[in-house]
Protein backbone atom coordinates (compact mmCIF):
# COMPACT_ATOMS: atom_id res chain seq x y z
CA UNK A 1 0.00 0.00 0.00
CA UNK A 2 2.02 2.98 -0.78
CA UNK A 3 0.53 6.55 -1.62
CA UNK A 4 2.50 8.95 -4.08
CA UNK A 5 3.30 12.71 -2.14
CA UNK A 6 4.34 15.44 -3.85
CA UNK A 7 6.55 17.89 -1.92
CA UNK A 8 6.48 22.04 -2.27
CA UNK A 9 10.09 22.88 -2.64
CA UNK A 10 10.20 24.34 0.93
CA UNK A 11 10.16 21.23 2.46
CA UNK A 12 12.31 19.56 -0.25
CA UNK A 13 15.30 20.24 2.41
CA UNK A 14 13.41 17.35 4.43
CA UNK A 15 13.33 14.76 1.54
CA UNK A 16 16.59 15.23 -0.10
CA UNK A 17 15.76 17.46 -2.91
CA UNK A 18 13.09 14.70 -4.01
CA UNK A 19 9.83 16.24 -5.26
CA UNK A 20 7.47 13.49 -4.60
CA UNK A 21 7.71 10.20 -2.13
CA UNK A 22 6.20 7.59 -1.01
CA UNK A 23 4.48 6.44 2.12
CA UNK A 24 1.59 4.12 3.66
CA UNK A 25 -1.32 4.70 5.83
CA UNK A 26 -5.25 4.23 5.50
CA UNK A 27 -5.85 7.82 6.58
CA UNK A 28 -4.13 11.05 5.91
CA UNK A 29 -2.76 11.36 10.04
CA UNK A 30 -1.48 7.89 9.44
CA UNK A 31 0.61 8.70 6.21
CA UNK A 32 1.72 11.84 8.20
CA UNK A 33 2.95 9.87 10.60
CA UNK A 34 4.69 7.47 8.27
CA UNK A 35 5.97 9.87 6.22
CA UNK A 36 8.24 11.72 9.23
CA UNK A 37 9.25 8.13 10.07
CA UNK A 38 10.64 8.27 6.45
CA UNK A 39 11.53 12.26 6.44
CA UNK A 40 12.09 13.31 10.49
CA UNK A 41 10.72 16.68 10.50
CA UNK A 42 7.88 16.76 8.13
CA UNK A 43 5.16 16.15 10.49
CA UNK A 44 6.18 18.87 12.42
CA UNK A 45 6.38 21.84 9.29
CA UNK A 46 2.94 19.84 8.63
CA UNK A 47 0.85 19.51 11.72
CA UNK A 48 -0.02 21.44 14.85
CA UNK A 49 -2.23 20.35 17.70
CA UNK A 50 -3.36 17.22 15.62
CA UNK A 51 -4.44 19.52 12.94
CA UNK A 52 -3.39 20.64 9.31
CA UNK A 53 -1.10 24.01 9.87
CA UNK A 54 -3.49 26.78 8.53
CA UNK A 55 -0.41 27.66 5.75
CA UNK A 56 -0.62 24.62 4.68
CA UNK A 57 -3.27 23.01 1.61
CA UNK A 58 -3.07 19.15 1.42
CA UNK A 59 -4.98 17.50 -1.75
CA UNK A 60 -5.98 14.24 -1.83
CA UNK A 61 -6.30 13.32 -5.90
CA UNK A 62 -7.87 16.66 -6.88
CA UNK A 63 -9.65 17.48 -3.56
CA UNK A 64 -8.75 19.76 -0.96
CA UNK A 65 -8.12 17.38 2.13
CA UNK A 66 -10.74 20.05 4.38
CA UNK A 67 -13.46 18.85 2.60
CA UNK A 68 -12.37 15.14 3.30
CA UNK A 69 -12.15 15.14 6.77
CA UNK A 70 -8.71 16.53 7.04
CA UNK A 71 -6.45 14.32 9.23
CA UNK A 72 -9.36 11.52 9.12
CA UNK A 73 -9.71 11.35 5.32
CA UNK A 74 -9.12 8.19 3.86
CA UNK A 75 -6.10 7.50 1.74
CA UNK A 76 -5.80 4.67 -0.78
CA UNK A 77 -3.57 2.58 -2.67
CA UNK A 78 -2.36 4.66 -5.61
CA UNK A 79 -3.72 7.92 -4.49
CA UNK A 80 -1.79 10.82 -5.00
CA UNK A 81 -1.25 13.26 -1.81
CA UNK A 82 0.10 17.02 -3.30
CA UNK A 83 0.65 19.37 -0.36
CA UNK A 84 0.97 23.04 -1.46
CA UNK A 85 1.82 26.43 0.67
CA UNK A 86 -1.06 28.51 1.13
CA UNK A 87 -0.22 31.53 -0.83
CA UNK A 88 -2.30 33.85 1.64
CA UNK A 89 -1.47 37.97 3.30
CA UNK A 90 -2.99 40.92 3.68
CA UNK A 91 -2.27 44.64 4.89
CA UNK A 92 -2.70 43.27 8.87
CA UNK B 1 16.96 42.37 -8.62
CA UNK B 2 13.37 41.75 -10.20
CA UNK B 3 13.32 42.23 -14.53
CA UNK B 4 9.60 42.60 -15.64
CA UNK B 5 8.80 43.38 -19.15
CA UNK B 6 6.07 46.53 -19.43
CA UNK B 7 3.61 44.24 -20.55
CA UNK B 8 3.43 41.94 -17.86
CA UNK B 9 4.24 44.73 -15.04
CA UNK B 10 0.72 46.94 -16.95
CA UNK B 11 -1.56 43.71 -16.59
CA UNK B 12 -0.66 43.73 -13.04
CA UNK B 13 -1.14 47.19 -12.03
CA UNK B 14 -4.36 46.79 -13.97
CA UNK B 15 -5.50 43.73 -11.85
CA UNK B 16 -5.36 45.62 -8.77
CA UNK B 17 -6.78 48.63 -9.53
CA UNK B 18 -9.59 46.56 -11.45
CA UNK B 19 -10.09 44.78 -8.13
CA UNK B 20 -9.79 47.71 -5.84
CA UNK B 21 -11.03 48.17 -3.02
CA UNK B 22 -10.59 44.48 -2.78
CA UNK B 23 -7.19 43.08 -2.55
CA UNK B 24 -5.82 41.58 -6.15
CA UNK B 25 -3.68 38.68 -6.33
CA UNK B 26 -1.30 36.46 -9.15
CA UNK B 27 1.33 34.61 -10.13
CA UNK B 28 3.70 35.66 -13.01
CA UNK B 29 5.53 31.79 -13.77
CA UNK B 30 8.93 30.95 -15.66
CA UNK B 31 11.00 28.57 -16.52
CA UNK B 32 12.30 27.07 -13.41
CA UNK B 33 15.85 28.20 -12.04
CA UNK B 34 15.81 31.12 -15.28
CA UNK B 35 14.18 34.03 -12.62
CA UNK B 36 12.31 35.33 -15.93
CA UNK B 37 8.74 36.17 -15.50
CA UNK B 38 7.31 35.40 -18.57
CA UNK B 39 3.47 34.00 -18.09
CA UNK B 40 0.95 36.35 -16.14
CA UNK B 41 -1.80 34.09 -14.05
CA UNK B 42 -4.40 36.42 -12.58
CA UNK B 43 -5.68 34.48 -9.33
CA UNK B 44 -9.34 34.96 -7.66
CA UNK B 45 -8.98 36.38 -4.00
CA UNK B 46 -11.02 33.53 -2.20
CA UNK B 47 -11.76 36.00 0.48
CA UNK B 48 -12.75 39.00 -1.49
CA UNK B 49 -11.47 41.52 1.25
CA UNK B 50 -9.97 44.76 1.35
CA UNK B 51 -7.77 43.86 3.48
CA UNK B 52 -6.81 39.99 3.04
CA UNK B 53 -5.96 37.91 -0.03
CA UNK B 54 -5.93 34.07 -0.15
CA UNK B 55 -5.25 31.55 -3.38
CA UNK B 56 -8.55 29.36 -3.83
CA UNK B 57 -6.95 26.34 -2.99
CA UNK B 58 -8.69 24.62 -6.12
CA UNK B 59 -7.13 27.32 -8.55
CA UNK B 60 -3.91 27.18 -6.66
CA UNK B 61 -3.67 23.15 -7.31
CA UNK B 62 -4.51 23.31 -11.17
CA UNK B 63 -1.84 26.42 -11.85
CA UNK B 64 0.89 24.52 -9.44
CA UNK B 65 0.13 21.26 -12.14
CA UNK B 66 0.47 23.68 -14.88
CA UNK B 67 3.84 24.53 -13.77
CA UNK B 68 5.36 21.37 -12.83
CA UNK B 69 4.15 19.91 -16.39
CA UNK B 70 5.72 22.62 -18.12
CA UNK B 71 8.95 23.23 -15.62
CA UNK B 72 7.90 26.30 -14.75
CA UNK B 73 7.89 27.82 -10.87
CA UNK B 74 6.20 30.82 -9.56
CA UNK B 75 8.62 33.82 -10.14
CA UNK B 76 6.56 36.46 -9.30
CA UNK B 77 3.85 36.54 -6.80
CA UNK B 78 1.99 39.49 -6.55
CA UNK B 79 -0.85 41.29 -4.34
CA UNK B 80 -2.19 44.48 -3.74
CA UNK B 81 -2.67 46.96 -0.67
CA UNK B 82 -5.40 48.89 -0.86
CA UNK B 83 -5.36 51.11 1.99
CA UNK B 84 -1.65 50.88 3.12
CA UNK B 85 1.91 51.55 1.05
CA UNK B 86 2.85 48.38 -0.65
CA UNK B 87 5.02 46.89 2.34
CA UNK B 88 4.87 43.14 3.54
CA UNK B 89 2.72 43.05 6.36
CA UNK B 90 2.67 40.54 9.57
CA UNK B 91 0.84 38.04 7.96
CA UNK B 92 2.09 38.39 4.15
CA UNK B 93 5.62 37.56 5.77
CA UNK B 94 4.18 34.65 8.30
CA UNK B 95 3.11 32.92 4.37
CA UNK B 96 5.77 33.75 2.72
CA UNK B 97 6.71 30.40 1.41
CA UNK B 98 8.36 30.29 -1.93
CA UNK B 99 12.36 31.07 -1.06
CA UNK B 100 12.46 31.93 -4.78
CA UNK B 101 9.81 34.24 -5.75
CA UNK B 102 10.40 37.69 -5.70
CA UNK B 103 6.95 39.10 -3.98
CA UNK B 104 5.70 42.05 -5.65
CA UNK B 105 3.25 44.38 -3.45
CA UNK B 106 1.24 46.53 -5.32
CA UNK B 107 -0.49 49.83 -3.55
CA UNK B 108 -4.09 51.14 -5.16
CA UNK B 109 -4.49 53.81 -1.87
CA UNK B 110 -3.58 56.51 -4.15
CA UNK B 111 -5.45 56.75 -7.66
CA UNK B 112 -3.05 58.64 -9.38
CA UNK B 113 0.04 57.56 -7.81
CA UNK B 114 1.45 53.85 -8.94
CA UNK B 115 3.15 52.00 -6.28
CA UNK B 116 5.04 48.74 -7.71
CA UNK B 117 7.36 47.37 -5.24
CA UNK B 118 8.97 43.86 -5.16
CA UNK B 119 10.68 41.92 -1.96
CA UNK B 120 12.50 38.31 -1.46
CA UNK B 121 11.58 36.87 2.17
CA UNK B 122 13.26 34.40 3.20
CA UNK B 123 12.88 32.66 7.35
CA UNK B 124 10.43 35.52 7.85
CA UNK B 125 13.31 38.36 6.62
CA UNK B 126 12.18 40.79 4.16
CA UNK B 127 14.80 42.37 1.78
CA UNK B 128 13.29 45.11 -0.73
CA UNK B 129 15.23 44.74 -4.34
CA UNK B 130 14.66 46.95 -6.82
CA UNK B 131 12.55 46.73 -9.69
CA UNK B 132 13.85 47.00 -13.64
CA UNK B 133 11.03 47.24 -15.92
CA UNK B 134 12.27 46.34 -19.47
CA UNK B 135 10.26 47.86 -22.29
CA UNK B 136 9.10 46.12 -24.91
CA UNK B 137 11.41 46.21 -28.32
CA UNK B 138 9.89 48.36 -30.76
CA UNK B 139 8.49 46.42 -33.74
CA UNK B 140 11.32 46.57 -36.56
Amino acid sequence: MATEVRIPTILRNLTGDAKAVEGEGSSLGELITDLDKRHPGLQERLVEDGKLRRFINVYLNDEDVRFLGGMDAPVADGDTVTILPAVAGGMR
Amino acid sequence: MLRINRTIYDRIVAHARRDHPDEACGVVAGPEGSDRPERFIEMANAERSPTFYRFDSKEQLKVWREMDDRDEEPVVIYHSHTATEAYPSRTDISYASEPNAHYVLVSTRDPETEEFRSYRIVDQEVTEEPVEVVEAEPAP
